[in-house]
């Protein structure tokens, strides 16, 4: 039977979305969603350990050899990603129920989890194939599922948000199939190690280079590339919480695991993209997002799209880190992955508790909440001290490793890059601290307590992993360090 | 001869950049589904114009055919024109809720309304 | 190709959303005709039902719950928009320069991965439409994403308009008012209508089992089976034809046809081969392919007929 992991790692989740439709009750739908999500971990952790000893998995849908069918290929990387997605997912489940409860409609709850489900999968289906069409096929499923579940904010701006969230998503994925489309017309392939193989001979073809290009501009929509990140603030702002912790801690990651996988293994084997100028342009992308975006979010107001515009900037940081083509970038990459899903995860998780018992995420509203909600603050300040990259916590790790990347390579600009976004990070943290402890609660509101446990304890399992992986650090950096190793390793 | 045979490409070309010009050019939240659909059909065309062999015929097998243009493509399409209508189904319905909430369609009134907020 | 830029360049310049609608209905229809002269005949079948068809329909719902012009706006930014789109076009056009001239049978896409499928899959498939093999078998993995892409949609808009608000269900005034009065009116389109619709139904059917041979199969079947139902309502009434398929069937449908679609795959897996393995689902290998294909062709057929006729019942639901 555990030969047939890779194809039960998508499926169950995949099969689990009509059971949920038909159940048609609340509860079933979440207890089912939970259930899978869970063996999907268990899978997910089964394969990793399997690649970790054993090497690289091939599974041929249907048993029809590649480059002919689908086959899924597995190695350090993406079973990586595939750990990272469920386990989000395996903590948000539980957070999610009393949260979505409070925000989504009673008659709509069991179609969120079917929703819900689906993008799993789509997430899921997006980190293990090996297939570049097949790729866009379970993108566009996390695509439509996430553009859903963006809508059902409380807010209207939700609305608009999932509207132009859906129209610049199809252009970043017909973009992608645009590049697919001229790559196959170059090759004759669709699968990722076989294009890897063949690409090197038509490399001076301008055919391919512009593939090339099309298949950035497509992915850097979809994993919000500054400046091509419009679509973000507002989608996690005011999609539902349970939606923003999930979709911020693994959607965009997928987005730039596929982008990873797109530049290292298909076209690893090609110079136009280690010599040309796009690691250059890459590299001055991320530090504008680096700066830019932590600076747009000193002033927000609304606490939720402060973190969203957070996020921007630290997705600068992974594309820094893939910019600079080496194994110590990359590698400080992919433990960033892992690092900021569990603390953006956390602090969202906060977000959700805060918004749960006060209805609104307000800067203004945060006034004596130190006091008024203990548990969920002190996660939400030890979360921005992993931000900040404070020595023990998880952001520290990544950070360490980028700048150490940098100062190989000789870049001193983006070492000065990091600290500066670092600083203002500091800055954006502590307006909500301020706020939050040392200013009175407003006069004549309503007693606060704290949210109920079911939210709390998921809110501190990836608080505490983010000190926890900061302070034992092996673990996922020797998983990076492997990743990037193979993606650096020439094609099978 | 090279320039004719690289003619449809050119056409698709220009079909595809209307289509891409009128989603982000225009403000009304119904024709920039349309734009997207043009620009999807137009990539469409793309494929199914590099699938063409000349002299072949539909890739159905028959006896005493030799030369079919090539299938792979047209699966592709098959996917992707699904994909397509199912992504116009959803941007349509958020219109019709967008237009319950705000009263309107256009982009620039509704962002006009949402920094009022 | 020059009528359909002609087009193109219309649905741009034109402001009444009507007209707008009405000419990208066209312009998929001529796609289509392009498609068959391509030798693309499963997809030109696909892309009229789809995109002149079901596309319009649900556009024209949208249009009708929403306004029909296009408002002219001086916030509109046609100078950088154009200015973005000349040089991505241009950079496609570059991109052009290397490939291989249209129709030369010497382009490396014939000859990689291709062959195989026109050799081998008469014996290893053993159906002559090779579109539906590959569709189906050696790519039928896409083929599921794709089902559940449409799964997705259908569930989707169910969740973003499924429930009229306040309680209160008036039924959409498709197109306008009138319009509609007067085809209710109109014996001539009532009756011929009423003689076509089983017509398009066993039609419907026919494309389903055909498939195999021919051009066809779940996708379109799907498609023109929905199609049936829509032309009901939108000619008699949503009401009446929503009571001959009301939605707790339909959603169960949609469920069972990706469930189908899967359950097979999971099939083949529990017979010893990987997931949607078809070989090993009856004793000679091309017996199974045969019965795998059929099952998940009606599976898709299921799915997407399901699928379609939710997404439209669930636009006509809407109050005006």
């Amino acid at each position: 039977m555990a030969a047939q992991y890779p194809a039960l790692q998508v499926v169950l989740a995949l099969l689990a979305a009509p059971v949920c439709l038909i159940l048609r009750r609340p509860n079933a739908a979440w207890a089912v969603a939970t259930v899978i999500t869970w063996i999907s971990l268990a899978l997910a952790l089964s394969l990793l350990g399997r690649v970790w000893e054993t090497g690289v998995i091939l599974y041929p849908m249907g048993d029809w050899a590649a480059p002919w069918g689908i086959e899924y290929q597995i190695d350090t990387v993406n079973a990586f990603m595939l750990v990272i997605v469920t386990l989000i997912g395996s903590v948000v489940m539980p957070f999610a129920r009393a949260s979505v409860e409070a925000e989504i409609e009673e008659e709509r709850i069991y179609l969120f989890y079917c929703m819900y489900l689906l993008n799993l999968a789509g997430l899921l289906g997006i980190a293990i194939t090996g297939d570049v069409f097949n790729l866009f096929v379970f993108l566009e499923i996390s695509s439509l599922s996430s553009y859903v579940m963006i809508s059902l904010g409380r807010d209207k701006r939700a609305l608009t948000a999932a509207y132009r969230y859906l129209v610049i998503g199809t252009i970043g994925a017909t973009f992608y199939i645009i590049g697919v489309g001229m790559m196959y017309m170059t090759t004759g392939s669709l699968n990722m190690a076989d294009l890897a193989a063949i690409l090197p001979a038509v490399a001076d073809s301008r055919t391919v280079l512009v593939a090339l290009g099309f298949l950035t501009v497509g992915l850097g929509l979809k994993l919000a590339l500054f400046p091509l990140h419009l679509w973000l603030p507002n989608a996690y702002a005011y999609a539902p919480s349970a939606v923003t912790v999930f979709l911020a801690a693994t959607g965009t990651k997928v987005a730039v695991y596929a982008f990873i996988r797109i530049f290292f293994t298909v076209f690893g084997g090609v110079e136009i993209f280690t010599a040309g100028v796009i690691p250059q342009i890459l590299a001055v992308l991320a530090a504008l997002a680096m700066i830019g975006a932590s600076a747009v979010a000193i002033y927000q107001t609304d606490v939720k799209r402060l973190l969203a515009y957070s996020s921007i900037a630290q997705i600068g940081y992974m594309v820094l880190g893939i910019s600079m083509v080496t194994v110590t970038g990359l590698a400080g990459t992919i433990v960033h992955l892992f690092n900021h899903a569990i603390m953006k995860g956390g602090l969202f998780m906060a977000m959700g508790c805060i918004l749960f018992k006060i209805g609104a995420v307000q800067l203004d509203q945060f006034e004596g909440l130190g006091k008024r909600m203990p548990v969920t603050m002190a996660a939400f300040v030890a979360g921005g001290f992993s931000l900040i990259g404070v020595p023990l916590t998880v952001g520290f790790v990544s950070k360490w490793y980028l700048v150490q990347a940098a100062l190989e390579k000789g870049w001193w600009l983006a070492v000065a890059a990091i600290l500066a976004s670092s600083l203002l990070a500091v800055i954006y943290i502590w307006r909500v601290v301020e706020v939050a402890y040392f200013r009175p609660p407003p006069k004549g509101s309503a007693e606060v307590s704290e949210a109920p446990l079911s939210m709390l304890v998921p809110l501190w399992i990836l608080i505490g992993a983010s000190y926890y992986f900061g302070i034992d650090a092996t673990q996922t950096l020797d998983i990076a360090f492997a990743a990037a190793e193979t993606l650096f390793a020439p094609p099978l | 001869m090279e320039f004719l045979g690289l003619l449809n490409y050119w056409i698709v070309v220009v079909l595809m950049m209307t289509g891409f010009y009128i989603v982000i050019a225009h403000n009304n939240l119904v024709k920039k589904i349309v734009g997207l659909n043009i620009f999807q059909v137009s990539v469409f065309v793309f494929y199914i114009t590099m699938a063409k062999v000349k002299g072949g015929t539909a890739p159905i097998l028959a006896e005493g055919i030799e030369i079919y243009s090539n299938p792979l493509p047209h699966v592709l399409i098959l996917t992707a024109i699904v994909v397509g209508v199912a992504t116009t189904a959803l941007g349509l319905a958020l219109v019709v809720r967008i237009h319950d909430a705000y009263g309107t369609i256009e982009d620039d009134e509704i962002e006009a309304r949402e920094n009022e907020l | 190709m020059v009528f359909m830029a002609v087009t193109g360049f219309a649905v741009a310049r034109l402001r009444n959303l009507f007209g707008v609608v009405m000419l990208t209905g066209l312009f998929s229809l001529m796609s289509a005709v392009l498609y068959v002269v391509l030798d693309a005949v499963d997809v030109a079948f696909t892309e009229a039902a789809v995109g002149a068809g079901i596309a319009t329909v649900l556009m024209l719902s949208t249009l009708a719950l929403t306004s029909s012009e296009e408002r002219v706006s001086e916030a509109e930014k046609p100078m950088w928009a154009l200015g973005l789109v000349v040089v991505t076009g241009a950079v496609l056009i570059y991109g052009t320069l290397d490939m291989a001239p249209f129709g030369d049978a010497y382009a490396p896409i014939h000859h990689h991965v291709v062959p195989r499928y026109l050799e081998k899959s008469g014996q290893e498939v053993g159906l002559p439409n090779v579109v539906t093999s590959v569709l189906a078998s050696y790519r039928g993995y896409d083929t599921l994403g794709e089902v559940y892409v449409i799964f997705t949609a259908a569930c989707g808009v169910l969740l973003i308009i499924g429930r009229p608000k306040r309680g209160r269900r008036r039924t959409l005034r498709m197109l306008v008012g009138e319009m509609r009065h007067g085809m209710r009116q109109n014996v001539i389109l009532r009756v011929v209508s009423k003689l076509l619709i089983p017509f398009i139904l066993v039609f419907a059917l026919y494309v389903q089992w055909h498939g195999d041979f021919g051009p066809g199969g779940g996708f379109q079947a799907g498609v023109i089976f929905a199609a049936g139902f829509i032309l009901y309502a939108l000619i008699f009434d949503v009401d009446t034809s929503r009571m001959v398929v009301p939605s707790e069937v339909t959603r169960l449908l949609l469920a069972l046809g990706v469930m189908l679609y899967a359950g097979v795959g999971v099939v083949g897996l529990l017979r010893g081969g990987n997931f949607l393995n078809y070989s090993v689902l009856a004793q000679e290998q091309t017996a199974g392919q045969h019965l795998g294909i059929l099952l998940v062709e009606f599976g898709v057929g299921l799915t997407v007929a399901a699928a379609m006729i939710t997404i439209f019942f669930t636009f006509a639901r809407q109050e005006h």
